[in-house]
């Protein structure tokens, strides 16, 4: 029998401290803030189809030890403004309008899955922005790629090609199907089938939005997983190798978790940046900073100890 | 004729679509290069097609709207030209530079409504090269209705192109096609996703008008 009470809560979880926006070119990116906001800032960057406020465990453990945590929404996700155009490049961009709002010096910062590849980006582009970076699972590899041949591989491309181009033409019918937070939940939980029915509940009530016919994720309807055109994940691996900063790579070892990249030890240790640190756990899924927020937690503030 | 224009709606901006000639049956429709803009009459390299003759301001270009923070890639501007394919059914396509590598995704997209493909000279044909180009990412300042939008100018003058991607959707085209050669290369400069494309078996290189009068 679903809940008719609209809130959740969750062991540990936290609302942000502060919200504010930042602009992007005339768009705005919503911001959220955990900690003393005259602490050592680390910023946070989300994956695909997730939202800032995912952070609600795992930044309060970062901030609880003296940092201020700062996590902002992509386009078209969460809080932030829907666009016309979304790609992995105006994403990239969006994170450097962010970082240079928040400060003008090196800050330290963090990636989860896509937000952890995109970062790799950015920081090759930009090293200066960042004087620590770690990445969870958010390493992409060519030889993780799933093995299917090019007649399966093409046809896969033309069936996302066709999806994605009938979406925009409807994009102005498209909303997102409502449901109770119990339904959403369940909904998400093939994306997430390591995380908890509560925590994805919880997740509902801060992440999606409430109207006569029940509850709807705000992101947008156009955007749909994959359509990355002719990207290779094995581009990020170039930016990887460049990278001149202290760096932690924590890698998430269990294969049939339905997101992330699959990237082994082996696959990424040959580009690891000089000094770099690469950690691979293979009993964590993909979203490891929230099935395992404390341990994780505690592994990220170890790698800062001597960066405060 | 002076060209007449409508308006598409795209999302929550609007495209602008040129008619340079009237006339009946399937439309030629031009796509400029990157930073360009429809002609404002009917070019005489088309004066071969008998049909009508369209020409499509890409977003942020012409007379099309701008949109907020950029965001271009190639594949979204796709949705540019199956907007008017949604509109005016099938189209023989003619692009220039930027608007030749869009009409080749465009053409393995939507193999039903683009009855052949012309791929010519213009302006950015290139693109960022078929590996990513030096990182390098800069935030511009809200431009606005500026034309053509700077982010136009900047993102979609950085795209990856490698040619196996290119080859990827001329396979689309020539499984799906009805047409004895669907794709022909009328350009002289050419990038290497241009040189590939060129090069495989089942394209043809003919000049530009000879290109146009093939899928009269």
């Amino acid at each position: 029998m679903p809940s008719t009470d609209q809130t959740r809560e969750f062991l540990g979880a936290k609302a942000p401290d502060r919200t504010g926006s930042i602009d992007s070119s005339g768009l705005r990116l919503a911001l959220n803030e955990w900690g003393d906001p005259d602490a050592p800032v680390l910023a946070m960057v989300h994956g695909g189809f997730d939202f800032s406020r995912t952070f609600d465990v795992f930044a309060p453990m970062i901030a609880e030890a003296g940092w201020r945590v700062v996590a902002w929404d992509a386009r078209g996700h969460g809080d932030s403004d829907h666009a016309h155009m979304y790609g992995w490049s105006a994403d990239v961009r969006d994170h450097l309008a962010a970082i240079q709002s928040i400060s003008s010096e090196p800050i330290v910062l963090l990636g989860h899955s896509k937000g952890g590849g995109q970062l790799l980006d950015l920081l090759d582009g930009r090293p200066s922005l960042a004087k620590a970076f770690v990445n969870l699972d958010g390493l992409p590899s060519q030889f993780s790629s799933p093995d299917v041949n090019d007649r399966e591989r093409r046809r896969m491309r033309r069936a996302d090609l066709a999806s994605g181009l009938d979406r925009r033409r409807r994009r102005n019918e498209l909303s997102r199907r409502p449901d109770t937070i119990e339904g959403l939940a369940e909904r998400r939980q093939p994306m997430n089938p390591r995380l908890s029915r509560e925590w994805l509940e919880y997740l509902v009530t801060v992440g999606a939005r409430h109207d006569d016919e029940g509850w709807r994720w705000k992101i947008d309807p156009v955007l749909h997983l994959g359509g990355f055109g002719p990207w290779r994940p094995g581009w990020s691996l170039d930016h990887l190798a460049a990278l001149e900063m202290p760096f932690l790579g924590v890698l998430s070892g269990v294969q049939d978790d339905p997101m992330g990249w699959k990237s082994r030890h082996g696959d990424i240790e040959p580009y690891l940046p000089p000094g770099g640190r690469l950690e691979y756990y293979d009993d964590i899924g993909h979203f490891l900073h929230i099935e395992q927020s404390r341990f994780i937690a505690d592994l990220v503030l170890e790698f800062l100890e001597p960066l405060r | 004729m002076t060209r007449s224009t409508e308006f598409l709606v795209n999302g929550s901006l609007r495209l602008a679509l040129h008619t340079l000639t009237e006339g009946e049956g399937r439309p030629l429709l031009l796509l400029h290069g990157l930073g360009e803009q429809s002609p404002m009459s009917r070019p005489e390299w088309t004066s071969v097609w008998s049909g009508p003759v369209l020409a499509l301001d890409f977003t942020g270009h012409g007379e099309s709207d701008v949109p907020v923070s950029g965001g271009y890639t190639p594949e979204g501007l796709m949705s540019d030209v199956d907007a008017v394919l949604a509109e005016r059914g099938p189209v023989t396509i003619v692009g220039r530079g930027f608007g030749a590598w869009v009409g080749l995704l465009v053409a393995g997209a939507r193999t039903s409504l683009v009855h052949g493909v012309v791929l010519f000279d213009g302006s950015g044909a290139v693109g960022g090269g078929s590996q990513p180009p030096t990182p390098y990412v800069n935030v511009l300042p809200a431009s606005g209705n500026t034309k053509p939008d700077p982010y136009a100018l900047l993102e979609l003058s950085r795209d990856p192109r490698p040619p196996d991607y290119a080859l990827d959707y001329v396979r689309f085209i020539l499984e799906d096609s009805e047409i004895e050669n669907p794709i022909v290369v009328s350009a002289r400069i050419r990038p290497e996703w241009l040189a590939a494309v060129a090069a495989d078996i089942g394209v043809i290189e003919l000049p530009l008008d000879q290109a146009i009068e093939s899928f009269v």
